[in-house]
């Protein structure tokens, strides 16, 4: 089958259980498009051989019937996740020549349904940046384009996001603590969702703030996202944050079917100097969801304008502490030392070199809000406020609304290069509708809504209530219906 | 709230980051950019609210106090910069 690696999931799916496709058939289809993809610098370490081999595995899985539904499917995987004897540093230098002993638990899980490995995906160093531009293997190229200027993919995510939108994999993992599936997805034209926090488990994905990371799928459409989430979700004794919930059956939940539903539209997402085509796109998107027989609400989320600074005190603190472990000991980089250096002079070498700009700011910032005499300050009231931005949501859900509509991000993608000279909080503004959703452990999904006029990719977040991921996904697949996106990058790479 | 150089200096040991003296000027009016950011938070009446521990209320797990694992040297030691023995290696820390 020509172009095969152009397939969503359930189209892969249906046509390798009939017999009309092999797995070995799709995966080889993927690794020729993703050897022409190299000018995206979306994937970072291939794996072809194990890919292949998995193929074949899934193929003899396929005859033998019963199959399940990833089974055969060819997967990119960010370069956070934990894979073993394969490449896992995470975009920094501080981890290079770092090769995991063990299995993180989703890629097992999906490894386990049949999925297949076609290699390891660029991202922002430790999940730290909104342009992929702090990634210690260079810059990922958005296949869209409007000009002659490169574009970001978004991040931290953007190498998972690029390589879906170019159909160099059939879907991939991301990971989000403050936007980090949903930004991407949204710059690229994807679908992309942060599932509620504790559904997936982080058992073996390098961590960056623990109690806002959490894993998903990267994916064509929002039924693929309803699969695959669905081998990615369930407890895990390795993760005590990891809630112990049956997983529903996700696809199933699709019925396009809101008729009654209520949706909230929150006006402290009514950014002061806001794009007209975002308010028109999100303007657009609640004519559909209404058209398609919600009620649509006014709600307010007063604590909004505060959920940037509480994010960027609570996630480096967090950081700061996890990154400890990188100190030139047990794996990834040590500095060369000089003659009478002791193990501090290794540490503070070891670290300068090893990590980037971002990631030693946010390392930084997060030591500091954690000293002795600003704990309280920062860190305590940052804990406090995020308890405030929880409780408006949950107030928001207790008066009858079933899911919240915003735009994904306040802008379509930029260039790289441009927010080369921008203040670290300028960048920080990318999250800006993403954030609450990771400080509150809600499900947020990016569905792709329309094109703006220079021809680049919008997309809108759906906020779900905790643990109805099912729901959510259903609000987004009417969405996706109604806007009808099926736009695709012109190929220049 | 602004960072001064020497502030500057000990966050960054406190990090154990080496920060070279001519870049202490920069790194700290970076910070106090970000600190300024942050001081918003002063604006919110958080009195009353407790500071949040738990994204979703849950009780921490609890599991028997036995050994599941171990006997797993040559794997955990594999991707050290520097073992012998079956030790990790560092520069001598004690005269």
């Amino acid at each position: 089958m020509m172009g095969a690696n152009k397939l969503t999931i359930a189209a892969a799916r249906d046509a390798l259980r009939k017999g009309d496709l092999t797995a070995v058939d799709l995966t080889m289809a993927c690794l020729t498009a993703i050897d022409a993809g190299d000018g995206l610098g979306a994937f970072v370490h291939k794996t072809p051989e194990i890919a292949l081999e998995q193929a074949r595995a899934a193929d003899a899985r396929l005859a033998a019937g019963n199959a399940p539904s990833l089974c055969g499917i060819p997967l990119g995987i960010k370069d956070l996740f934990c894979t073993k004897g394969v490449a896992s540093q995470a975009a920094s230098n501080i981890l290079k020549g770092f090769k995991p002993e063990y299995e993180s638990t989703v890629t097992a899980q999906l490894f386990g349904a049949g999925a297949v490995m076609l290699g390891k995906l660029n991202m922002d160093e430790f999940a730290m940046g909104s342009s992929n531009e702090t990634s210690c293997y260079g810059p990922v190229v958005n296949p869209w384009r409007c000009d002659d200027r490169e574009l970001t993919p978004g991040g931290s995510s953007g190498g998972s996001a690029a390589a879906v939108a170019a159909d160099l994999c059939l879907a991939a993992t991301g990971t989000d603590t403050g936007g980090s599936i949903r930004q991407p997805a949204a710059f690229t034209g994807i679908v992309g969702i942060k599932p509620t926090y504790g559904r997936v488990s982080r058992w073996g994905i390098v961590a960056f703030a623990s109690s806002l990371d959490q894993a998903g799928p990267m994916t064509k459409t929002v039924r693929d996202a309803a699969i695959m989430l669905g081998c990615m979700a369930g407890h895990d004794p390795k993760d005590s944050t990891s809630a112990d919930l049956a997983v529903p059956d996700f696809e199933a939940a699709l019925t396009g079917d809101i008729r009654g539903r209520r949706i909230g539209i929150p006006r402290e997402y009514r950014m002061d100097g806001m794009p007209a085509e975002i308010e028109k796109l999100w303007a657009a998107g609640t004519a559909m969801l209404r058209d398609a027989g919600a009620e649509i609400v006014d709600i307010s989320l007063p604590h909004t304008k505060y959920a940037l600074p509480t994010y960027y005190v609570v996630a480096p603190a967090e950081a700061s502490s996890n990154l400890a472990r990188y100190d030139g000991v047990r794996y990834g980089h040590r500095a060369k030392l000089a003659a009478g250096d002791g193990i501090t002079e290794m540490y503070e070498k070891t670290r300068a070199e090893g990590f980037g700009a971002e990631v030693q700011r946010r390392v930084m910032i997060g030591t500091y809000v954690l000293s002795a005499g600003f704990y309280d300050a920062y860190y305590n009231r940052a804990r406090k406020v995020r308890a405030l931005i929880k409780r408006d949501f949950e107030q928001a859900f207790a008066a009858g609304v079933d899911a919240i509509l915003t735009p994904a991000t306040p802008s379509a993608a930029f260039g790289l290069g441009e927010m080369a000279n921008a203040s670290p909080v300028e960048m920080y503004l990318n999250d800006v509708f993403t954030v609450t959703v990771n400080l509150a452990g809600l499900p947020g999904i990016a569905v792709p809504v329309g094109l703006d006029a220079q021809g680049l990719p919008l997309g809108l977040q759906l906020i779900g209530r905790p643990w109805e991921e099912g729901d959510l996904l259903n609000h987004a697949y009417v969405l996706e219906r109604a806007a009808g996106f099926v736009a695709k990058p012109e190929k220049w790479w | 709230m602004a960072i001064d150089i020497d502030t500057a200096r000990r966050v960054a040991h406190l990090a154990r980051i080496r920060v070279e003296e001519d870049d202490l000027a920069a790194l700290a009016g970076e910070l106090s950019g970000i600190l300024n950011f942050m001081e918003q938070l002063g604006e919110v009446d958080v009195t009353g609210i407790e500071p949040m521990t738990s994204v979703t209320p849950m009780r921490l797990v609890r599991r028997a106090d036995v050994v599941t694992d171990g006997n797993i040297q040559a794997q955990i030691l594999a991707n050290a910069p520097d073992a012998r023995e079956g030790f990790f290696a560092v520069p001598k820390v004690v005269e």
